[in-house]
């Protein structure tokens, strides 16, 4: 008895909760996406009200936005509140809709020559006060900058020192001085941004001469320099030793408009019949070459890995990661060669990477 | 380059300040919008811009003058305004017999064209034609999208994403809730995207939160999706590239169960078990001769391993 009264008691809350949020409820049969960061919601109900709506179908589309509107108020005002000088304020969480930037990153910028200087010395800047006494004009003044403290050039009175010609004109030398501080700091500014914008494009080592170049730099830059004459390095002679630069012919050869009217007809043949074959074309070499060149990058990805990790302690997955990229793709054509059903339109040339690829897969398995 | 405009520094502080704010950050300014009229505008497209700076003021831009250029043809007049000015959002109006009343909204990435979708302009009712009171200018709008359509082609995204972006106006961390006084709904049906604005009035309810009631404010524009020019896919992917800093920092040791319950990991030292403090049963104490022999025994093992 005590049980159907507890049970009543409660319906009858829950009965007058509904109530009271009768006024603020909307039954939608999706729930909406909110974005509070943005005050953004997005409907994905198909609006099927309003396409009887007719022509204009207005009342139809403000009711939606009501209820729409509705549902995204509930969610605001559940948002934790404060009170900011008299008025009521929620705390709007972050921005989930990713928007795309208008300029780009920006790129960290290398320090500057004495930044690496302090840092290595570890000097950290002294705090100064913005003013000075100055004792000649009996006030405080700035630092540096305009009409400032104690500033060199504008004294009225200079004694000439022992040392010196009494012809020289030592106002004139403390400006040529001022003017060559100037100069050098601007130009020492100058280099700062050069180094740094240097570094930020893609390196052209070795043509910069440093001092401590490497072999290969050198040979780089000794090929550059033998091109960069007039006539492309075609008369430069070459030193009794020198060997010729590796790879620096042309690096396609293409057969002549008019040439060999037979041999052209054989070669179109020869692929057509390729072409049509339904058994795939393997070219031994070719294949056991890629798989051993394969096996050696991994090797070397291998062993670079495990150098680093011995610097570090978190391996980094930069080669690593490339290596697994490589794979999963060529995997993929192999799959598919294997599948079965070998059209005749992929050519000759992928079908024979097929084949060389499904031997490659078995042996890593 | 930023490495060119650092060649020549500025001399004033002023000409220093104008230059750090255009310069990329890593959380950027609000994005502005730039509202160009082409060389045929007509009335409607003039008054639909008008508006359009209305909702976006502070943060817009209205040029007076016609402009004669084809944003799909040629980019590069849209461009060299964006420079100068420092927007990245703009709209450009115009209007011809085989496109009529027509409306290019777009965005800008490093001052290039990412995205750029064309409207046309089927029914506009003006702010000024509504006659009852508006809200602020400057007031953070509600946005709402409905209808699927909008998650359904690649275009309809972009354009929700566009009209996000364009409308959104500054992002705050708190907002005053009385202050929330108005909603721009857009509606994708039928082929046809309908884009109105309402004022919010809110009423008491039974409770805190408030019933909402609706009242048509501003302007109500129907429009069809004409030509797109959309960024590649690499473009846009750089375009959102976040900065690491702002990348929400993971927390480390902490997992989530797929019921709810958060489970946490301790790492601690390695404890020795004999020293372990548990019950004290006090037939299992040692007796002082047991403790005894205990202690020989070890003294010998000891012994034997050196």
């Amino acid at each position: 008895m005590e049980g159907q009264s507890v049970e009543e008691l409660l319906a009858k809350a829950e009965q007058d909760e509904a109530e009271k949020l009768r006024l603020i409820t909307v039954h939608k049969e999706l729930e909406l996406e909110f974005d509070l960061g943005n005050l953004l919601a997005s409907d994905r109900n198909p609006p099927t009200g309003l396409r009887r709506g007719g022509p204009t179908p207005e009342a139809e589309l403000k009711a939606l936005a009501r209820d729409n509107t509705q549902l995204l108020i509930n969610q605001l005002w559940q948002l934790p509140t404060e009170r900011v000088e008299e008025a009521v304020v929620a705390q709007l969480p972050e921005p989930i809709t990713r928007l795309p930037r208008e300029k780009p990153v920006p790129r960290p910028r290398p320090l500057t020559r004495w930044q690496q200087f302090a840092r290595l010395k570890g000097i950290r800047p002294k705090k100064k006060t913005n003013l000075v006494w100055d004792e000649v004009s009996g006030q405080w003044r700035r630092r540096w900058g305009y009409q400032r403290a104690r500033d060199d050039t504008k004294e009225w009175l200079i004694e000439v020192p022992g040392n010196a010609d009494p012809l020289e004109d030592q106002f004139a030398k403390r400006t040529q001085a001022k003017k060559e501080r100037v100069a050098k700091n601007e130009l020492n500014r100058l280099r700062n941004l050069a180094r740094a914008h240097k570094m930020q494009l893609p390196s052209s080592a070795g043509l910069h001469p440093t001092g401590h170049q490497s072999k290969e730099e050198l040979g780089r830059a000794l090929q550059v320099a033998k091109v960069s004459t007039a006539s492309v390095g075609r008369f430069q002679e070459r030193l009794p030793k020198e060997k010729a630069p590796r790879g620096s012919g042309k690096k396609r050869k293409f057969q002549p408009l008019f040439g060999d009217f037979a041999a052209e007809k054989k070669s179109q043949l020869e692929m057509l019949r390729v072409m049509n074959s339904k058994k795939p074309q393997l070219d031994v070499t070719r294949a056991t070459n890629k798989q051993m060149r394969e096996e050696d990058q991994e090797e070397a990805a291998k062993r670079r890995k495990m150098g680093q990790k011995g610097k570090r302690k978190g391996g980094r997955q930069g080669p690593g990661g490339k290596r697994k990229g490589g794979p999963p793709s060529q995997g993929g054509k192999s799959k598919g060669g294997l599948g079965g059903k070998m059209n005749s339109g992929p050519p000759g040339l992928g079908s024979k990477r097929k084949g060389g690829q499904r031997q490659g897969g078995k042996k890593r398995k | 380059m930023d490495a060119l405009d650092r060649v020549v520094k500025p001399k004033t502080k002023r000409a220093k300040r104008f230059l750090e704010k255009r310069e990329p950050k890593l959380s950027e300014n609000v994005k502005n919008a730039m509202l160009i009229k082409g060389g045929n505008a007509n009335l409607t497209v003039t008054q639909v811009l008008r508006d359009v700076y209305a909702l976006k003021k502070p943060y817009g831009i209205l040029y007076k003058k016609k402009n004669i250029t084809r944003p799909f043809e040629d980019q590069t007049s849209l461009e060299f305004f964006s420079k100068k000015s420092d927007c990245s959002l703009f709209m450009f109006g115009s209007h011809n017999k085989k496109r009529p009343n027509n409306l290019v909204i777009g965005r800008m990435y490093d001052y290039h064209v990412l995205d750029m979708i064309e409207l046309g302009i089927e029914k506009f009712v003006s702010l000024k034609d509504i006659k009852n009171s508006k809200c602020p200018e400057g007031t953070k709008p509600m946005l709402i999208f409905a209808g699927n359509d909008f998650d359904v082609t690649e275009d309809y995204r972009r354009l929700k994403s566009l009209l996000t972006d364009f409308f959104r106006g500054p992002t705050v961390s708190n907002i005053r809730l009385a202050g929330l006084e108005y909603v721009l709904h857009f509606t994708a049906l039928n082929g046809k995207i309908y884009f109105r604005s309402y004022k919010l009035l809110l009423k008491k309810s039974g409770c805190r939160t408030p019933r909402i009631e609706l009242e048509e404010m501003g302007p109500s524009l129907d429009l069809v999706l004409r030509r797109t020019h959309l960024a590649s896919d690499d473009l846009y992917k750089l375009s959102m590239k976040m900065p690491k800093a702002l990348k929400p920092k993971k927390k480390k040791n902490i997992s989530h169960d797929t019921f709810g319950t958060t489970y946490g990991r301790i790492h601690m030292q390695k404890q020795d078990l004999s020293k372990l403090q548990t019950r004290k049963m006090k037939g299992l104490k040692k007796r002082p001769a047991e403790r005894i022999t205990e202690d020989q025994e070890k003294k010998s093992k000891r012994i034997k391993k050196n």
